[in-house]
């Protein structure tokens, strides 16, 4: 199956290397970044790409664009690895929109198009007959909607409860463990490399629920938006209250919790048993769904990482493929 | 509930163990011998809290143990929930906060724990609330959501997770 990706950051670079350096089948015909482009029909030679990139910062030719790429290279499949815009969901949004206008399918990792406009798209894909998968988008490696979709097919999804933010859980470990302030164990972070210099997107919550609503609307394609969801951060919790919560064999974590029957969509921070299986360690994300037949099902993996969500990417190639090219 | 046993040493211990293994609080042990009965047996009333739900264990712990079960009497099930509140608790009136849930008459807070760092910063405070019903603790919780949103506090709930 041939390919094209757009976003060289992280994510984009996890993917080609992976691709480099596993025999999956995978042929790229098209990469470009946010500065440059490179078309190859006969296969991109993926080492020279990833090596100029990491020299110059730039993976190809200056001369085209992404906008070039989706439109003109040769390919099954786009990969949509742009960094997210919460408000806007661009450029993702388009990018998308314009592979599958192509009538090509995508795989995305970008929360923004997903959390923004996922009806829509899928509408369009469905229109065009092609598909569009986002399992990078929620948990990070974690496969949690090739998870719903086949392994608990025909269950009905009553709750979802989540531990999504990293950040967040990374935190509010080293405070439960280390008895650190909320300031101390940020800046922590921050050295660590897992929160951001302007952390507000994380700490208040808004990356948990933007993956909450991406959650509902996958499952129960109920609409809902990031406007829809109660949320609380945890930029104003104290020692004393983990604390408070640890003398009962407990601690406190972000969990986002979606609860259609109830009208529950929420994430806040919140007192659990240190014996949940929600309760893990770090950076770790961690999803409980619960179901009517197969009851409570919890899922815990790495939530971020280049190879980890490359991962997901390409478990939706591989199940594109499978599925749909090379079936025929 | 009202046990019998064999009026052996170490039956009384041996019936009461099972109660701790469950997590239940003794409140009462009712021990008088019975005229009336045979020397072998004795009968013994117990007044307990427990969980909810860990009743039936009880029962199983006991049957196993030997100790036969007369009768199970009221069963009054107290809901616990914790929570825990972070803000300026003194100036905002925490016996006011207490009292909210305390005069509904169907909850109460039963206990709380406090620590204030110092003058002017955030204190934490958690506060165990009972109530003999599940849709009054719902409403307590939903009343104290209220009181922290109109004094500025953040609470904190526990994870509930029945669907």
């Amino acid at each position: 199956m041939k390919v094209a990706i757009v976003g060289m950051g992280s994510v984009g670079r996890g993917v080609v290397e992976m691709i480099a350096k596993k025999r999956l089948g995978l042929t790229v015909t098209g990469i470009a970044d946010s500065k440059s482009g490179i078309i190859n029909a006969g296969g991109i030679d993926l080492h020279d790409v990833l090596e100029k990139k990491h020299k110059t910062g730039s993976c190809g030719d200056k001369k085209i664009s992404a906008n070039e790429v989706i439109k003109k290279a040769d390919f099954d499949a786009l990969v949509e690895v742009t960094p997210t815009n919460a408000t806007t969901g661009e450029p993702g949004l388009s990018y998308i929109k314009m592979a599958i206008g192509r009538k090509k399918h995508v795989v995305t990792s970008n929360k923004g198009p997903i959390a923004l406009a996922y009806r829509d798209l899928k509408k369009r894909a469905e229109k065009n007959g092609v598909v569009l998968r986002h399992e990078a988008t929620v948990g990070g490696a974690i496969p949690i909607f090739h998870m719903i979709e086949h392994g608990l097919a025909g269950n009905e999804i009553l709750a979802i409860f989540g531990v999504l933010n990293g950040t967040c859980n990374f935190i509010l470990t080293r405070m439960s463990d280390e008895g650190l302030t909320y300031e101390q164990a940020l800046l922590e972070a921050r050295q660590m490399g897992y929160a951001e210099a302007d952390p507000t997107y994380d700490v208040q919550g808004i990356d948990a629920a933007i993956k909450l609503v991406i959650l509902a609307n996958t499952i129960w394609g109920n609409g809902v938006t990031l406007n829809d969801v109660n949320r609380t951060g945890i930029d104003l919790l104290t020692p004393d209250a983990l604390r408070l919560a640890e003398d009962e064999d407990s601690t406190i974590r972000l969990i986002a919790e979606a609860i259609p029957k109830k009208g529950i969509l929420r994430v806040s921070p919140r007192i659990i048993e240190k014996s949940h299986p929600l309760v893990v360690e770090g950076t770790l994300n961690a999803i409980t769904l619960e179901t009517d037949m197969a009851k409570e099902i919890t899922l815990i993996g790495k939530g971020a990482g280049s190879i980890e969500t490359a991962s997901a990417i390409i478990g939706d190639l591989l199940f594109i493929r499978d599925r749909y090219v090379e079936r025929a | 509930m009202k046990l019998e046993m064999k009026d052996a040493p170490g039956q009384l211990v041996a019936a009461l163990k099972p109660i701790s293994e469950v997590g239940g609080n003794i409140i009462a042990v009712i021990h008088q011998r019975d005229p009336g009965s045979d020397d072998d047996t004795l009968s013994v009333q117990i007044v307990l809290e427990l969980h909810e739900g860990r009743l039936g264990d009880l029962v199983t712990l006991l049957k196993k143990q030997g100790v036969h079960i007369q009768r199970i009497g009221e069963e009054r099930l107290l809901y616990q929930r914790t929570v825990i509140l972070i803000g300026h608790l003194m100036h905002t009136d925490l016996s006011d906060t207490v009292d909210r849930i305390d005069s509904t008459g169907f909850a109460e807070v039963s206990e709380l724990s406090m620590s204030m760092p110092a003058i002017n910063e955030r204190s934490s405070s958690r506060l165990t609330i009972k109530s003999v019903t599940k849709d009054d603790m719902e409403m307590a919780i939903s009343i104290l959501r209220s009181v922290a949103s109109e004094k500025g506090l953040l609470l904190i709930e526990p994870l509930e997770e029945i669907v």
